[in-house]
């Protein structure tokens, strides 16, 4: 009887560390080798061979195709530079300028990875429609209500995620964060 | 209470090890990654193209909505593929993933340096069985060799602005894979 109850305790306590292991790294979206640089992350072997088991069990449960490091990289920004979590609710500013790359493109996507209604149709910025300062850097406004300048529009949701993906660029699994690769800043001005 | 613990210890090993063959084993027992989806619409070894992403639907998530899309799932176990993609006027990007969506090779319009992106794909036991004498007269095409006998091609368009979206779809739509050994025309 002690034994019975011994392995089951055993199996039970296998059971729960192990698929609740399982579980949290999936959700988390954990897998080594990432990039981060300010609010944005990025992890550039996912979209090689080498990527490790945890992000092809990650591909394989989000159901994305992963972008190849010979097509670009996709940096994702989940919260603020205060680690505050992005509120569709508040106006969001991001400044700055980016990495070297012949295009990149900015998309807001909801915690599942669809995009956001809004009235506008506008689910993101390329780097061709965005307005500059005179430096090169720019201004970006993520906000519920329209803005002047660069708006990208939140349709009110509660958490999203800001994707920023670099193509033919440089930047990939042998990037250090640095100076090289400026990020734009991730600032959140007012809240309701 | 020393036999409870130990007991404990011994289930957190264990634990280990459920957790380690679930990571292992999830991408082969998913039903919802990117190439079971696009399997419900896209044939085998053609260019089907993708509805531009929207909030209601989408083929898959996290799709770039500055891209026309277009993927070719292929089969590789009659032979060779070859595909050819007209560049458009931006960005043209070709990445191969294997059948668990594992990218392996990309190439875009500007590495390719010409108007149309062509590239032959076949496996290594195929490339190896490639006669000598064509291996010179294809020594100007790409080979790609897929790790996998399935897969998916995906080919892509960047539209700089939104309105530019159908002339990037419309460059993307003469795209094509097919099987290689169709009778070549005679040089």
């Amino acid at each position: 009887m002690r034994l019975l109850l011994g392995s089951l305790f055993a199996l039970a306590v296998a059971a729960v560390v192990g698929l609740g292991a399982t579980y949290l790294a999936l959700t988390r979206g954990a897998a080594f080798g990432a990039l981060s640089i300010g609010s944005w992350t990025a992890w550039p072997k996912t979209g090689t061979v080498d990527a490790d088991p945890y992000a092809q069990a990650l591909i394989a449960r989000t159901g994305q195709l992963p972008i190849a490091l010979g097509d670009g990289v996709s940096f994702t920004a989940q919260a603020d530079d205060h680690g505050k979590l992005l509120d569709g609710r508040c106006d969001v500013v991001l400044l700055g300028v980016t990495p070297a790359a012949r295009f990149w493109t900015l998309s807001l996507y909801n915690v599942d990875g669809e995009l956001v209604a809004n009235s506008v149709n506008r689910y993101g910025f390329t780097s061709q429609e965005i307005v500059r300062h005179a430096d090169g850097s720019f201004e970006i406004v993520v906000a519920p209500r329209a803005n002047p300048g660069n708006w990208l529009p939140t349709g009110g949701v509660e958490r999203y995620a800001l994707v920023l993906r670099f193509y033919d660029t440089a930047v990939g699994v042998s990037t250090k964060a640095g100076r090289e690769v400026p990020m734009p800043s991730v600032d959140t001005r007012s809240c309701p | 209470m020393i036999r409870w613990l130990l007991l404990f210890f011994g289930g957190a090993l264990l634990g280990g090890i459920v957790h380690l063959a679930t990571v292992i084993i999830m991408p082969r027992t998913a039903t919802q990654d990117a190439y079971s989806r696009l399997a419900r619409i896209a044939p085998v070894n053609t260019v089907t193209a993708l509805p531009a992403p929207t909030p209601e639907s989408a083929s898959m998530p996290f799709m770039d909505p500055a891209f026309a899309s277009a993927v070719c799932r292929y089969d590789l176990s009659q032979g060779p593929l070859k595909l050819t993609v007209p560049v458009s006027l931006a960005y043209t990007s070709v990445s191969f993933y294997t059948r668990y969506d594992i990218a392996y090779y990309a190439i875009n319009d500007r590495a390719a340096g010409r108007r149309v992106i062509e590239l032959d794909l076949m496996t290594a036991e195929q490339h190896s069985q490639m006669p000598e004498d064509e291996e010179i007269t294809a020594a100007d095409r790409l080979i790609v060799e897929s790790p996998t006998l399935t897969g998916l091609i995906a080919i892509r368009a960047l539209a700089p602005e939104p309105g530019l979206l159908p002339m990037a779809q419309n460059a993307i739509a003469t795209a094509q894979c097919k099987r290689q050994d169709e009778p070549r025309p005679s040089r």
